[in-house]
């Protein structure tokens, strides 16, 4: 699977954003990270081939949460839907 | 090739027939008409940039923009999912844009995820049966108000004719005859 490292000098978390190449808020979740030079790793699951869409599908749901993008993980526990600024900010803290 | 200005044209036109603004911030709104365009080479139809899609017109026909969640959203939220289309409140600054929650139904969400349709694989089938199965959930819906017909799964939220609301509508039954 394509999984995209985006380096930074905040390390300080495990970042992880499942996102869409076409979505204005995933870009914008992207360029807040950035911003905050927090290192990440992101997969733009509209890209992904079938078998990796299905890996990709059963990873979220296994997460309990639902299939909509952006979705942040921090730390393998934090998980937040939506370019939610607070939240993933106060995650970040 | 549509281009990105064949997009934006678009996309102005329906805003301002329903009375809607577009994203005020320049950037964000370029994202997502690249995004629609994208998704328009990609699929043959512009569905929505912030969800995913499949590319089979039956799985994605409820999110090709303007999808089905519109209407109720702008009314609601202020803007639509993605934040293409907002209120005038949100243009004009006096309303925050924030994340709108996704009302499309999990369910559609995740048949689009599995690929899946609804559609069971070709068997001979009686001509009665044939008539039903291409109807496949699919009802006539009357807005009581206007008299708009609509052809799909659900009612539309918002009447497009004379925004009444999703109360308006009832069922039409029909009764199919085939001959043969
Ligand atoms: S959420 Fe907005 S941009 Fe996305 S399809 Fe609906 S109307 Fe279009």
């Amino acid at each position: 699977m394509k999984i995209q490292k985006v380096p930074g000098n905040n390390k300080k978390h495990k970042v992880f954003v499942y996102a869409l190449s076409t979505c204005a808020w995933c870009k914008k979740t992207k360029q807040f990270l950035k911003d905050k030079d927090v290192e990440y790793e992101y997969v733009d699951v509209d890209l992904l081939s079938k078998e990796d869409l299905e890996k990709v599908k059963a990873e979220i749901t296994s997460r309990g949460v639902p299939l909509q993008f952006p979705l942040i993980i921090i730390d393998d526990k934090v998980m937040i839907t939506g370019f939610r600024e607070d939240q993933i900010n106060g995650a970040l803290a | 090739m549509t281009s990105l200005e064949e997009v934006r044209r678009r996309v102005e036109m329906d805003a301002e027939s329903r009375g809607y603004k577009l994203n005020p911030d320049s950037y964000f709104l370029n994202d997502l008409l690249e995004g629609l365009r994208t998704n328009e080479e990609r699929y043959g139809y512009p569905s929505c940039p912030c969800r995913y899609a499949t590319g089979i017109f039956d799985l994605d026909k409820d999110i090709i923009c303007p999808c089905d969640y519109r209407d109720i959203d702008v009314e609601e939220f202020g803007a639509c999912y993605c934040g293409l289309f907002v209120s005038k409140e949100v243009y004009e600054g006096k309303k925050k844009l924030q994340p709108v929650p996704e009302r499309r139904p999990s369910k559609l969400i995740e048949r689009a995820l599995s690929g899946r349709t609804t559609k069971e694989p070709a068997h001979e089938v009686k001509k009665e049966e044939r008539v039903m199965e291409a109807i496949d959930g699919m009802k006539f819906w009357y807005c009581k108000q206007c008299g708009y017909v609509a052809f799909r799964e659900e009612p539309p939220y918002i009447c497009p004719i004379c925004k009444a609301k999703r109360e308006a509508f009832a069922e039409i039954y029909l009764s199919v005859f085939a001959k043969g």
